[in-house]
C-alpha cells in the first residue's frame, strides 16, 4: 500500500518528465576574498556552478568549497537561519546565507558575496566579531535582581509583561544589523543595534531589576543618541526584529526617566 | 544529484600564483586593519553625561519651532506684500522697530544656528574618522557659530535706525 505523497508523485511524475529541461541553472557567484598570507589586499573572483536556484546560497558556497577551491572560509553552523555564524553580505544586502535562495537574487547576474562590514575581515567571509561581542557584554545581556538569595520559585510574569519585549528575544547575534549600521562603519564605538537590542531585552523585562544601570550604559556618548533613524538595521535582520524602533523605544525611556 | 556537478572556474582574480615573490607568507601575513572598539590605553573613559540626549532633544524640539519661524520669516520677507523688491533699509527699520519682531528674529538666530551647528557636529563625528580631524573641524564649526550667533545678536540689539 503505498503512501499518497508517493502515488501523487509517481502519477504526476514531473521530476522525470522534466528531465530536458533540467532545473538546473548555471550562476557565477563573484565572492570577495581575502588572505592575509598571500596578499594585503582582497580581491573578488568568480566561481561558476550550476545550481538548483531553489537552493540556498549557502548551499552554493558548499558546492563551491567542495568540489572547486577548498581554501574558501566562511562560518556556518546550523545552517538553519538559527545560529548565526553566515551572516554576510550578499548583492549588497547582510543576509544569513542559510536563508537566502538563490532564486530571489537575479541569478541571470553576478551573485556577489563579501563579509559583513565594518569588522576586521580575518580571511575570505570570516570576520572579528571580538568588537560586536565586546559591546554585546558592555550591555550586561543577563538577568540581573536586587534580591541576593536563591530563588525558591520560578520568577513569574504575565502575558502582557512577556509580550512588551518579545520582538527583542528573537536576535540571535548574528551581526547583520551592527554591521549594517553607517554609524558603526567609522570608527566602530558606536554600541551598535544589536547591543541595544539585546539591552532592550533586558530593560522592558519586568523580572529583571537593572534597567536603570543598562539605561545609564546606553546614555553613553557612543550609545542610543548616534542612531540615526536610517533603519539599515530593520531592513537587514533575518529575524524580522524591528531593531530601529527597539532602539527608538530605549530613548524614549531614557527621556522619560528624566522628565 | 550527479547533476549538480560543478562546471568551470573561472579565476578572473588576482589570488593564486602572485607573480615575482610575495610579500606575505604563512610566516609573514599581510597587517589585518585594526578592529574597532579595541580596548586600548588611548581609549577614552566612557562619558555618562546627558549631553547627548539633551542634544537629541533640542534637535527635535528647536526643528518644530523652527517650522513656524522660517516659513513665516520667508512668507515675510518673500512672497507676502510685493516679495523681495520691498526689502530695504527702511523695511528692515519698521520691522525692528517691535520688539516682537526682533524677538522672532533673535530666536530664529540663536535656534538656527545652534540646530545647525549640533547637525554638523554629528555630521563631524560620524565621518571624520580621526581625532585630529574632528578636533580640527569641531573647532572650526564652533568658531563660526560663537561669531555668527554674537555678531547677529549685536546687530538686533544695537540697530540704529538713524544711522547715516
Amino acid at each position: 500500500m503505498a503512501t499518497p505523497t508517493l502515488d501523487k508523485a509517481d502519477g504526476a511524475g514531473a521530476p522525470e518528465a522534466g528531465f530536458a529541461d533540467s532545473p538546473y541553472i548555471t550562476a557565477t557567484f563573484r565572492i570577495r576574498r581575502f588572505n592575509s598570507e598571500v596578499s594585503a589586499e582582497a580581491v573578488w573572483e568568480d566561481f561558476q556552478l550550476e545550481i538548483d536556484p531553489k537552493e540556498r546560497v549557502l548551499d552554493a558556497l558548499h558546492k563551491i568549497k567542495w568540489d572547486q577551491d577548498g581554501t574558501l572560509t566562511f562560518r556556518r553552523s546550523c545552517a538553519h537561519g538559527i545560529c548565526g555564524s553566515d551572516a554576510m553580505r550578499i548583492n549588497g544586502k547582510n543576509r544569513l546565507a542559510c536563508k537566502t535562495l538563490i532564486k530571489d537574487l537575479s541569478p541571470e547576474k553576478p551573485i556577489t558575496v563579501e563579509p559583513i562590514k565594518g569588522l576586521t575581515v580575518l580571511k575570505d567571509l570570516v570576520v572579528d566579531m571580538e568588537p560586536f561581542f565586546q559591546a554585546y557584554r558592555d550591555v550586561m545581556p543577563f538577568l540581573i535582581t536586587k534580591d541576593t538569595n536563591e530563588p525558591t520559585r520560578e520568577r513569574l510574569q504575565t502575558a502582557e509583561d512577556r509580550e512588551r519585549f518579545d520582538d527583542t528575544t528573537k536576535c540571535i547575534l548574528c551581526a547583520a544589523c551592527t554591521s549594517s549600521c553607517p554609524v558603526f562603519w567609522n570608527d566602530g564605538q558606536y554600541f551598535g543595534p544589536a547591543a541595544i537590542v539585546n539591552a532592550h531585552r533586558f530593560i522592558f523585562d519586568s523580572r529583571d531589576e537593572a534597567g536603570e544601570q543598562r539605561l545609564e550604559i546606553l546614555n553613553d556618548k557612543d550609545g542610543v543618541w548616534r542612531c540615526r533613524t536610517t533603519f539599515n538595521c530593520t531592513d537587514a535582520c533575518p529575524r524580522g526584529i524591528e531593531v530601529t524602533k527597539a532602539i527608538q523605544e530605549v530613548k524614549r525611556a531614557l527621556i522619560t526617566r528624566r522628565f | 544529484m550527479s547533476k549538480n556537478t560543478v562546471t568551470t572556474e573561472t579565476a578572473t582574480s588576482g589570488i593564486g600564483p602572485v607573480e615575482g615573490a610575495s610579500l606575505y607568507d604563512v610566516d609573514h601575513p599581510a597587517p589585518l586593519i585594526e578592529a574597532p572598539r579595541k580596548r586600548t590605553k588611548k581609549t577614552p573613559k566612557s562619558t555618562r553625561g546627558n549631553f547627548e540626549m539633551y542634544g537629541w532633544l533640542f534637535m527635535r524640539l528647536s526643528g518644530v519651532v523652527l517650522v513656524v519661524l522660517v516659513i513665516g520669516h520667508l512668507l515675510i520677507q518673500l512672497v507676502l506684500d510685493g516679495g523681495v523688491s520691498k526689502i530695504g533699509f527702511a523695511f528692515v527699520a519698521g520691522r525692528w522697530a517691535s520688539p516682537f519682531w526682533q524677538v522672532w528674529d533673535l530666536l530664529m538666530l540663536w535656534l538656527a544656528m545652534l540646530h545647525g551647528a549640533n547637525g554638523l557636529r554629528t555630521v563631524i563625528n560620524d565621518y571624520a574618522e580621526r581625532a585630529n580631524t574632528r578636533l580640527w573641524l569641531k573647532g572650526l564649526l564652533y568658531t563660526a557659530t560663537v561669531f555668527t550667533i554674537l555678531l547677529g545678536t549685536l546687530v538686533i540689539f544695537t540697530f540704529d535706525p538713524n544711522i547715516r
